[in-house]
């Protein structure tokens, strides 16, 4: 399927995928430093390992910059 | 208020923009912003936000300046280090443009002050850089019905939305503080000089544009950049009414070397 990560079109070689699971296959390694918003609704982090991302769905991996 | 000959010669590059004028340049002038923090997001902001003519600048900051600030704070001089960060630039706000009154705090930003401190400006930016600051200047802005530029980096990259009442907040996107040292710091990952630049100057654009009320706000939009691929792009963001519920401010903990101002 194809779906839009971060604004850019991405082929994934599954039908669907959790969230938990795009987070795990894209390399980031510690979750707890990115935000996910799911096709426009910001996600409770409870919720990524039941979210399914299909076809054409908007997923944005937002990352925490507490720099200043 | 009627602008002086110097001041229609000063801000004749303001003036002459058909969404300032002389208007707009009046309502700079009579404006109030804060800037939390005088590091590297601050002090871009400030510069330029001094020499637009914002007639009441409030900075608030407890640190000192230090020599590994100055690749990027570059309201601080080499002949600053040691120096209060807030007294530093006052005095280079003071030369810039003495049409601009500045009320400079040499103190953290804490729970117990927060709101007293933000009621009497306008809009306020926040130039922290740790989350617990970031957090706690969200919700006492969301609580006491405050615009404010929220802005972060790191490394190369940058991120900022604008929070006015009604519209998604920080914590609408981020829910709350990361845990600590799951996210580093400047001083932990580095930060590449010029993108405090960039992003503490779109943050100042900002508040200007809020005051003379033109343009469209960065609301409901965070923007994010790559400055290692100059690549900008904004992410749509809706209010979560839940996490605009700010019912009590409070300073979360964080590791201690993540205390150290950058």
């Amino acid at each position: 399927m194809k779906i839009k990560l971060n604004g850019e079109e991405t082929t994934l070689d599954k039908d669907s995928i959790t969230i938990s699971e795009l987070l795990a296959l894209k390399d980031v390694k510690m979750p707890d430093m990115v935000s996910v918003e799911h096709n426009g609704d910001i996600l409770d982090r409870d919720k990524f390992d039941t979210t399914q991302v299909k076809e054409a769905d908007q997923v944005e991996f937002l990352y925490f910059m507490g720099g200043g | 208020m009627t602008l002086s000959e110097e001041q229609i010669e000063r801000y004749s590059r303001h003036i002459i923009l058909q969404d300032v004028g002389g208007e707009g340049q009046e309502k700079i002038l009579n404006s109030k912003v804060l800037i939390i923090g005088t590091g590297g997001l601050g002090a871009p902001a400030a510069l330029y936000l001094a020499a637009a003519g914002v007639g009441n600048l409030g900075i608030i900051d407890s640190d000192v300046v230090d020599l590994s600030n100055l690749q990027r704070q570059v309201i601080h001089f080499t002949p600053d280090v040691g120096k209060p960060k807030v007294e530093s630039a006052k005095e280079k706000i003071a030369e810039i443009n003495p049409d601009v009154n500045v009320t400079a705090i040499h103190d953290l930003f804490r729970a117990d002050n927060a709101l007293d401190i933000i009621k009497d400006y306008d809009f306020i930016i926040d130039g922290t850089d740790n989350f617990p600051a970031k957090f706690l200047i969200n919700d006492a802005c969301v609580m006491g019905e405050k615009p404010f530029s929220h802005g972060g980096i790191l490394r190369f990259d940058g991120q900022t939305m604008t929070y006015v009442p009604g519209s998604a907040s920080y914590r609408c996107v981020f829910n709350g503080p990361p845990p600590p040292n799951s996210v580093p710091t400047c001083s932990q990952a580095g930060v590449f000089g010029a993108i405090a630049g960039m992003l503490g100057t779109i943050q100042a654009a900002e508040a200007l544009k809020y005051i003379i009320g033109k343009g469209d706000l960065l609301t409901n939009r965070l923007l994010i950049f790559d400055a290692l691929k100059m690549n900008f792009r904004t992410v749509n963001v809706k209010p979560n009414q839940e996490r605009l519920k700010i019912t009590k401010l409070v300073d979360a903990e964080q590791a201690s070397c993540e205390l150290k101002n950058g």
